[in-house]
Order: C-alpha cells, then structure tokens, then sequence
C-alpha cells in the first residue's frame, strides 16, 4: 500500500495541517517536507496502473505510473521544494495552502490514468493558482485573477466536454495517445487538444499567461511558471504525440512572444513571454514525436522549469527589495546584490543555452530531433528564436537590473532564504548542464546522444557570441532603442535581412489590431450587459411580478397552443 | 413481492407500509390540533415525519429490484378500490420528501420560533404536516383522483404556509393568493383533464387507464385530456411560462417553508407529470412526442438561459435561488423530453440531487436572515467569515448548484449531457454548458458577498444555533457524497427510468 500511496494526497495532508501549526519558522520548515515526501514516494513508486476503480460507471485510474510521469512528477516536486523555500518569509496562510494544493493538483494531474481523474487535477490547478494572484490583494490583481480563473476554468470545461464525447467515440475514458483520432478530425479529441492548447498557451490562446503571472506575488510568481504550462506541455506529450500541426504551432509560439519581449518594459512580463517561447521548443518537441524528440521535450521541460524559476526569483528578489521590476527604472544593482546578480546571470546563460548549462543539454535535443526529421526550416526557426531568446532573457534582464546605467538604488542583498533557493536552483542549472547522464536517464526513452560535440558547441557558441557582439556595439554606440536593433541584427544573422520596419510594422500592426479587437469586445460585451440588465435585471420585463390577470393569460396562452399541436398532428 | 399474492388481507405490519407513511402524518396534523399544545407540536410533528422517513427507505429496498408493490386501500381491489402503488420512480421521489421533511423540522424549531407568532407555531405544525401527507399522498396512490385530491391537500397548506411570511413581509400574502389563484387553475384544469380520461375509458385507475388507453388508441378526447393534464400539473411544477407563482412565493415565504417547497413541491409534481406522461399515457403517441419537441425544449431551454440571466442580476438572494429553480427545472424537464432511459434517470437523478442543494442553499439563507433580517444581498455583507460553518454548508451546497465535479449537481448534469449525445443533439448539450456557466456567475456573486465584503460594524451576526446548522450540514454533505457515491441516487433512478419507459407495461398487473 505504501508503495502505492498517491503523491499528491502528500500536499492535500499538507494543505490541511498547515494552518493547524502556528506562523513562523516552523510551519515554513514544515511545509518544505511535504515536497520531500511526494519526490521520495515517485521515486519508489512500481512502474504501472494503481488505484483504478470504478465512478459513475467509468474505469478510472487514479495512479498511472510510467517514466514520462515520473520524470514530470519529479520536477514538479523539486520545483514545489525549491519554491517553497524561497517564499520561506511569506506569512500567509492562502498562500501557503494554496501554494501546496496547486503543487497537489498539478502532479496529481501528471499521474492521472484517465480523462476523468486529470479533469479533477486540471480544475484544481486552476482553482488553487488563482488564490497566488489574488494574494497580492490590489484591486488590479483581483481582476486580473479573474481572467485568468475564467480561461483556466474555459479550459476545464472544455476538457469535461471533449471526454465526453471521447467516451462516446471509444468507450472509455482512457487517457493515452489520441493523435490518431486528432488525425481523423474526431470532434471530442479537438476540443481536448484545445483545452490543452489554453493551458499551454498557444498562440492567440496565451494571453492570460502575460496577464496573470506579472500579477501574481513575488513568491506567486515564482510558483505559477513551474506547474501549469508544463502540465500542459505533458498532457499533450502524453496525449497527442506526433501530431504535425504542433510543430508548426510551436514554431509559432517560439517566435512571435520575442517580439513583445524586447519592448516590454517590466521584466517579470519579459520572462512570461520568454517563457511563452520556451514553451514552444517543447510543443515542437511534442510534435515531431520521435523518442528523441520526446525526450528533449520531458528533458527541456525539466531543465526549463528550474531555469525559469531561477529568473522569477531573481527578479523577484529585486522587487522585493526595490519594489519595482522595471527595466527602466532599476539599473547598477550588481554593486548591492552580487549573488543576486550572479544568480540571475546563471539562469540567463542556462535559457540561453551556453555550453555547461542547463539549456544547452535539453535544448540541443530537441534541435537535433528537427534536423534528423528533415524539419530544416523548422530548425532554422528555432535557432533564431534561441538568438532571441539569448537577446531578452540571456542579456537584456541581466544587464538593465544589474548593470546598464546606475539607477541610484542601493538595496541591500536579497534575504537568506531566496539566496538559498536561488543557489540551490542555479548549481542545479550548472550540474545538469555540466554532467547531463543523471537527467537522461531520467527521461521516457533510452538516450543516445553526446550534446557536446565539437560542431554543436562551436556552433551554439558562435550564435550566442555574435548577438552578444551586436548588442555591445549597440549599446555602446549608443544607437537607440538597443533592444529592436539587436533583434535584428539576430535576424540578419540567422536569415538574410529583415529591415527594422518589418518588425515595427508587424508589431504595430498585431498590437493595433488586438487593442481595436480588445475594445471592441469590451464595448460588446458592456452593451450586451447593459441589455440583460434592462430585460432580464430586478425591474426588468423577465423579472418583474407580473398581474395575476397577467399570469393566468399566459396558461391560457399555453393550453392553446398545447391543444391545438395535440389536435393538428 | 410477497405483498402482492396477500394484498387482499394485508395481514402483516409491512404489508401496511405504503399506506402508512401518508397515514400517519394525516393524522398526526389533527392531533397537533386537538392537543393543541404548543411545546407538544413540533414533536409529534418530528415524530410522523421520521417515521415516514424510515417507511419510504424500507419501500425503496424492496423496490430496488425493478419491482413494485400494490396495496389495496381497505382491501378493495382496483379498479374499483384505490390503490396505492409503490415502485422506483416514486419509492426515489417518497424517499427525498420525508428525507427533507425530517431534517426540515429540526431547522424549523429555531427558525418558526423566529419569524413566526408564537399564537401560530401549533396551526404552522399542523399545516406542515398537511402539505407534507399531500405530497407523499400525490406520489404514493396510483389512482388518479387520489392524485388529485392529495394535491389540494398539500397545495392549500401550502397557501397558508407561504401566507405565514407576512409577519415578516406583507408581501407574503399577494404571493400567497397569486399562488392560490395560480395554483386552484391548475388544479382546475388538471381534474378537467382527469374528467375526460373517465369519459374516454370509464376509470380512474392509473393502471387500468392506461390499459384501456392503449386498447383504445387516441382520439381526441384523450388528446385533450393530455394537454389539461399536463398545462395543470405543468403549473405546479413551473414550466417556464407557467413560473410567475414561484419567485414570490419562495422569497415571502418563512425561511423553513422555503427550504421544504423548494425542495419538495415542484419536485412531486415533476413525478405526477412523469408519471402520466409515460405511464398512463404512451409515449410513443404522436401528439405526446410533439408536445414535447415543440413545448418542453424550447421552453425549458428559454428557462435554462432567461431563468439564470435574471437570478445572475438578482439582489435578493432567496428571489435568486428562486430563479434558478426555474432554470434548473428545465434541466428536468429537458431530461423528459429527450425521451430516453439516459434523459429520465437524469431528470429523477437531478429531482433529487436539486432538491438536496437547494434545501441546504435556503437553509444557510435563513440562518443568516435571523441576524440580517433580510435576504437582500447588502445586508449579508461579509457574514460568511462572521458565521464560518453557515457560510461553509453555503460553499458547498454553491458548488453543487454549479455542478462542479465532485458534488451531487456535476452528476446529474453529467447524465443529462449524456443523455443528449445519446440523441445526437450536439446543441442541446453545449447549451447545458452554457446555462451552467450562468450558474457560475451567480452562485459566484454570493461567494463575493458572504466572503470578499467588509461585514457591517454593526452587524450582531454569530454562528447559527445547533438545530440549524445540524440540518444545514446533514444535506451539505449529502451534496457531497451523493457526487461520489451514486449507487443509491443514479442506481435508482436508472431502475425507475427503464420502469417508466416500459409505458403502459410497467403498470401492469
């Protein structure tokens, strides 16, 4: 039975005692067990069907046990771990609980053998979530936290829904491999791989992630990047591997967020839409569907979730103790937070895939698997979007909090507790990236690939040392605004020529459209309400007593119709 | 069925059951009178009430096999005789009426003590305990003026009940006479319909009527005689159009009254109309079909959306709950129109899985209305942090109405959209989603309002007495546990629902 116990009852248990044991040190030290606990109980779990049973006439199962969960299940814990800890002075009882409850849900979710059970862990991903934005407790947070809660619910529903009709095409609610009734155009399996498609935030489907993460608490932060896209990134690992039109959206969803990202000016926003783009690598990944290519996607996810939590804190840490995360306003902060300032440059090297670090292991994979299918244009795509990526995340977040001009700040270094996290996060970004064997063999299939051949870190070297050049030249010869003209000095190198216009006019042309769209659902929307109010609000037509003379009439009216239908057919 | 080889000479304590439990709290209503005491009311009033509680569990037992049970009033054997006639259907239907009458009555003590008179508790027992025999008189005989007449009985004592509001509200009474005039119509037309069924066949007889009904075949008597009887009985369960009685008299009405007809009297009346819809007269009659597809749908979905869109604008929270009765009953009778075994166990599955979260829904209301004196939204600021397991019940019973996974109302919905796919109405179903968000909208509202508002300084407000809350929590957890645990509700109704569409057949001798 102990073999078998269901990790995420670990964070449930947690999530109920929490609030028994008095604020302070000790309930912060205990919460951190309970992530400890789910780590050891997958780690020991038999491979294999547990807890299956039957509801409301559905087999279910409740514990499905197979390496691809397993590694998810893993970093999922690690990430609750090293999470907690960094909020170790948070003195907030909603947030702790509903910090462990979404851990709960999301690896719950991870191990569920069916649609059912993962619609249950989906729902409570996206009700426990809600609370780590709603915690900031501004009146900006609280409408944020409702978008957010409305397209995460959106995508649950959505779910229930396309089971349902799974269960009517199969029989069954099994959740394994749908690609080929994806392929066939089943109605249930698309609106599953919809559902999927908001949590992962597919192109046009992504913008509650800019919305709600920059929204959430310092420490919020920092939770939701690690659960809930990645969590979508498995399900459809899981359920529709191989699917082509993934790689294209993929490809997609790697590209276009670098364009927001260089303009964006508060850099928790920047690393939300850097994360958009990370999460592209993995969706072609999932796509192309070859063991390697899975592969590099559990393996990217893995090293992804640790490198973009190590960025969260590490700007975070700075708003914590600046209260601002905009690049305009901060600058010259190395002379103050030095670990702070190398932590966030670990992170940066690892997102950006340099040679040793994270990134570059998990990555490279994921590249690899494109060109050995052939996807040449789909590689090239990449490789640009990870010149991007190098340029937003690798540079331009280290370099405008820590360096750039001097802002004047002199905030003292980050508490105890977030330089320990982050340590422990940045050497587990450094250890994987130097001595890749321990994660691989981790992952779902048999790896047999050398990440660091001569060709592959040249290569990778050379992409990340001439964006670097372009940025230095840029910035020093003071051509203004550094970030467009480094984009396109990226896109130069990586195609042929892109003019600086393209990209202003292609930006300006998607923002004015989505801001022309965005009001024009709102003004639709107010008008519509305003409508419902008049016909359907207290004193409306719909609400109102009427007369009784009124009422009766309304029987007649209806015995009429009745008994003439009854006598005409 | 040892009852039925002995119904002549009921001869055991057991064979007695079905006519016992509308007996004794028949009579215990005059007793209430003649002793005319009033600490001694509300005893015996709890006593029938339990007793006729545990007489429905044991009919459900027997009948859990697909069986039925008929007893044979005073020995004289239909169709002259009446009959009391005890199957699935409405053993499920007996079960949730006593059920919510016995955990009612606790909630009633401190509630009635509250709104009521003290010169009035006696004669508010006695009524009570009226309304509650005509509801299970109306589901337990099988004779068809039997039906009618237990109608009257619980509907008049529901007329005096709901009038006992206007110590509260003077509004009380008007709802009390809409609800008179409304209801004696239906009634009227109902036993109008009945007339003509005995002109067409000669009996009353639930059973023997729908023999003869399909030996004859249709004519147009008989076809007047459906429309009648389902326009009268569609008016005690408020089909859309036919709703305007409801909203007022659940607002005005005493808290526990609330509570009890929310969840109980339209839900007989569903059980009527189902009954002669499938039982007496057969379904596969053209003009029945028809009277489905062109009256039942349109109009339950138009309760589905205009019902909800007026509770989610609402500011008073009971005439909210009231609202979205509305709705949810087109989920009911949407279940019957879909004409299949999935859509009627849906629709007795959601009969009780409704009447349990409503019920606990009112009751959380009405404990909060003895501190805020109204059910006005604003005057329930913040009240769910100053009464934390009231509030809680509220939660939980709010997550039911929505239909959230995990609670009593996600399983009958479940089955309902089922129950359209199995039709092929794709429409339909998405439709059921769509209306349920609309319960997200307003359920939500009251979250926002027992919990993200800063209570009144003033507010005198603290945790509702034991009584309240013991009931208050008995059906919050059956919320619960009927959303996980579906052997007893869906089981059930599965039985009941194959019952039902064998027609005519399963009535048979």
């Amino acid at each position: 039975m102990i073999d078998t116990f269901p990790p995420f009852l670990i964070f449930f248990i947690g999530a109920a005692i929490l609030p028994l044991i008095p604020q302070g040190n000790l309930r912060s030290a205990i919460s951190l067990i309970f992530p400890v606990i789910s780590a050891w109980l997958i780690w020991t779990m038999p491979e294999g069907l547990h807890l299956s049973m039957a509801f409301v006439g559905l087999d279910i199962t409740l514990l499905r046990v197979d390496k691809l969960a397993t590694i998810f299940g893993l970093i999922f814990s690690l990430a609750a771990f090293l999470s907690l800890l960094y909020a170790w002075h948070v003195r907030d009882t909603v947030q702790q609980v509903a910090a462990l409850l979404y851990a709960g849900s999301a690896i719950g979710a991870v191990f569920a053998g069916d649609l059912i059970t993962l619609f249950f862990f989906w729902e409570g991903t996206a009700i426990a979530s809600v609370f780590l934005i709603w915690a900031r407790g501004t009146e900006g947070a609280y409408h944020t936290g409702m978008r957010y809660l409305i397209m995460q619910i959106a995508s649950g529903v959505i779910l229930i829904a396309g089971a349902a009709l799974y269960f009517r095409t199969t029989g069954n609610v099994e959740f394994t491999s749908m690609s080929d009734l994806f392929a066939a155009g089943d109605i249930g399996t698309i609106l599953i791989f919809f559902a999927f498609g908001i949590k992962c935030a597919f192109p046009l489907l992504h913008n509650w992630l800019q919305d709600s993460y920059p929204a959430a608490t310092i420490t919020g932060t920092v939770i939701l990047s690690s659960f809930t896209t990645k969590l979508a990134v498995y399900s459809l690992a899981r359920g529709f591997p191989g699917t082509e039109i993934l790689i294209y959206i993929g490809a997609v969803m790697t590209l276009f967020p670098i364009f927001y990202a260089v303009i964006e000016n508060d850099l928790r926003r920047v690393l939300a839409y850097s994360l958009n783009n990370q999460l592209g690598f993995m969706v072609v990944g999932v796509g192309i569907g070859t063991e390697l290519a899975l592969n590099g996607t559990a393996a990217h996810a893995f090293a992804h979730i640790l490198y973009k939590s190590l960025l969260f804190m590490s700007v975070g840490a700075v708003l914590f103790r600046t209260g601002t995360a905009k690049g305009s306003e901060l600058g010259g902060l190395y002379k103050t937070m030095p670990l702070t300032m190398i932590f966030c440059v670990v992170g940066a090297a690892s997102i950006s895939a340099f040679p040793l670090f994270s990134g570059f292991i998990s990555k490279s994979l994921i590249l690899s698997a494109a060109a050995h299918d052939h996807y040449y244009v789909i590689w090239a795509i990449l490789l640009f979007a990870s010149a991007g990526v190098f340029h937003h995340s690798g540079i331009k977040i280290p370099y405008f909090v820590f360096f750039a001009h001097d802002s004047g700040l002199r905030p003292k270094e980050a508490p105890w507790n977030m330089l320990l996290a982050m340590g422990l996060t940045a050497f587990l970004c450094i250890a994987i990236g130097a001595y890749p064997a321990p994660l691989y063999s981790l992952l779902p299939y048999d790896v047999d690939y050398v990440p660091y051949t001569t060709t592959h870190v040249i290569t990778q070297l050379q992409l990340l040392f001439f964006s670097a050049l372009a940025f230095t030249v840029l910035m020093r010869t003071g051509i203004y605004p550094p970030e467009l003209k480094s984009i396109n000095l990226d896109t130069d190198w990586t195609y042929r020529k892109a003019g600086p216009s393209v990209i202003h006019w292609f930006s300006w042309v998607i923002g004015s459209f989505y801001t022309w769209l965005t009001k024009l659902m709102s003004k639709t929307t107010e008008r519509t309400i305003k409508r419902l109010y008049r016909s359907h609000g207290p004193e409306g037509q719909m609400a109102r007593s009427w007369p009784t003379g009124a009422m009766v009439l309304s029987i007649a009216v209806l015995l009429g119709a009745t008994l003439f239908i009854n006598f005409l057919v | 069925m040892a009852a039925e080889e002995t119904h002549h000479v009921a001869k055991t304590f057991m064979d007695h059951l079905p006519v016992l439990q509308v007996v004794i709290p028949l009579f215990a209503a005059p007793i209430i009178v003649f002793i005319g005491k009033r600490s001694l009311a509300w005893p015996i009033a709890f006593a029938a009430s339990a007793a006729a509680f545990v007489i429905s569990c044991i009919l459900l037992i027997q009948v859990l096999d697909g069986g039925f049970i008929s007893y044979h009033v005073g020995g004289w054997a239909p169709p002259l005789g009446i009959e009391y006639r005890i199957d699935a259907a409405n053993a499920l239907v007996l079960a949730l009426i006593s059920g919510i009458g016995t955990v009612v009555l606790p909630y009633a003590y401190e509630s009635v003590k509250a709104e009521i008179p003290k010169k009035n508790h006696t004669l508010f027992y006695a009524c009570f305990m009226l309304c509650f025999t005509g509801l299970l008189g109306m589901v337990a005989t099988g004779d068809a003026f039997n039906v009618f007449v237990f109608l009257e009985i619980s509907s008049l004592s529901t007329y005096v009940l709901v009038a006992q509001g206007a110590n509260h509200n003077k509004r009380a009474l008007t709802a009390a006479y809409d609800y008179l005039i409304m209801g004696t119509i239906g009634a009227t037309f109902f036993i109008i319909g009945l007339a003509m069924l005995y002109m067409a066949t000669g009996t009353l007889n639930m059973a023997d009527l729908a023999d003869r009904i399909a030996d004859e075949g249709t004519n147009r008597t008989i076809r007047a005689a459906f429309a009648f009887i389902v326009v009268g009985m569609g008016l005690k369960v408020a089909i859309y159009p036919l709703h305007h009685w409801l909203p007022n008299a659940y607002t005005f009405a005493p808290s526990a009254v609330s509570v009890f007809l929310a969840a109980t009297a339209t839900k007989a009346a569903i059980y009527v109309l189902l009954r002669f819809m499938f039982s007496v007269f057969n379904p596969s009659f053209v003009f029945e079909e028809w009277t489905l597809y062109i009256v039942f749908i349109p109009f339950s979905l138009l309760a589905m959306f205009a019902a909800s869109f007026v509770a989610v604008f609402q500011t008073n929270i009971k005439r909210m709950l009231a609202y979205s009765s509305i709705a949810q009953i087109g989920y009911m009778l949407l279940g019957i129109a879909m004409l299949n075994a999935t859509g009627l166990s849906a629709t007795l599955v959601h009969l009780v899985n409704h009447g349990v979260t409503k019920a606990a829904l009112f009751m959380g209301v009405g404990a909060m209305m003895l501190y805020s004196g109204s059910a006005f939204f604003n005057n329930l600021n913040g009240l769910g942090r100053k009464m934390p397991l009231t509030g809680a019940a509220m939660v939980a019973s709010g997550l039911s109405l929505i239909g959230v996974p995990g609670t009593a109302g996600f399983i009958s919905k479940w089955v309902l959209v089922q129950a359209a796919f199995e039709n092929g109405w794709w429409i339909i179903a998405i439709a059921i989603m769509l209306s349920s968000l609309l319960a997200v909208i307003y359920v939500w509202r009251m979250f926002e309002v027992l919990y993200l508002t800063a209570p009144d300084p003033q507010s005198t407000a603290k945790e509702a007495p034991l009584a309240m809350l013991v009931p208050m929590w008995v059906l919050a957890i059956a919320c619960i546990w009927f959303g996980f645990d579906t052997e007893l509700t869906l089981g059930s109704a599965r039985v009941a629902a194959d019952g039902l569409l064998a027609g005519s057949a399963g009535m048979a001798h």
